[in-house]
């Protein structure tokens, strides 16, 4: 299956990148799930996605849980607590 | 109801008077937020403020929709700029007509309390001590929970 993931402010600046098309085995996945296979690369994505750090994320650009699933083509984010207004 | 996310400023005044409020409106509650001057000590020099274009404007207008769903709303507008500020800049304004004030004010309160927990936006600051990502208050956190709680005690 084929994702795209998106990542946004801190977590886009630790990783070097903000947005990858990223393919994994299966037809789909959960987000914790995903969030484990792209810090199972190593590098900066172990890092950055660390299970320790509070990050949010979205699937479809609707705010996720680590339950969520995610399908091939979906859309999802990483991203640091938010902090607008 | 209108939301808007731009780099521009906008006019207040001008906000409010194309509120489409109609004749039973007795009301209008604004909320405005601006770009400080300082934090935690160090000067601001600019603030940026990046966001998920899409998700975005789909956050707020779920925010915008369940107060309008919680208290009787005649119009809205929620306006947040994005891209670089200065000190003293505009950066949200949420405006809300309702009949009566107490509808108006709950309506603002919780629009902006959401927004701050909720809507995809994240502000980095350049001070004289160099830039660094604001990170979330947990007094914001309990902001947006107070709503919950009096849904809770409501039901």
């Amino acid at each position: 299956m084929k994702v795209k993931v998106l990542y946004f402010a801190s977590v886009r600046e630790r990783i070097g990148c903000d947005t990858e098309d990223v393919e994994l085995p299966g037809e789909s996945t959960t987000l914790a799930a995903l969030r484990a296979y792209l810090r199972s690369r190593g590098g900066a994505w172990a890092d950055t996605l660390a299970d320790e750090r509070p990050l949010r994320a979205a699937v479809n650009q609707e705010m996720a849980a680590p339950a969520t699933p995610v399908r091939s083509g979906d859309e999802v984010a990483f991203f640091p607590p938010v902090t607008g207004g | 109801m209108k939301i808007r996310v731009q780099r521009e400023d906008f006019d207040p005044g001008t906000e409010i008077a194309a509120l489409g409020r109609g004749a039973s409106a007795g009301a209008v509650a604004t909320f405005v937020g601006l770009v400080r001057e300082e934090s935690e000590g160090a000067r601001i020099r600019t603030m940026t403020l990046e966001h998920y274009p899409g998700m975005t404007e789909r956050a707020i207008g779920t925010i915008a929709q369940e107060a309008c769903r919680r208290w009787r709303v005649l119009d809205l507008t929620v306006i947040h700029r994005v891209g670089e500020l200065k000190p003293g800049d505009r950066i949200v304004l949420v405006a809300v007509a309702s009949a009566h004030r107490g509808d108006a004010f709950a309506a603002c309160e919780f629009i902006m309390d959401y927004l701050k927990t909720r809507a995809p936006f994240w502000k980095k600051e350049n001070t004289a001590l160099g830039a660094r990502w604001v990170e979330a208050r947990a007094s914001d956190d309990a902001a947006a929970a107070r709503w919950e709680e009096a849904v809770r005690k409501a039901g």
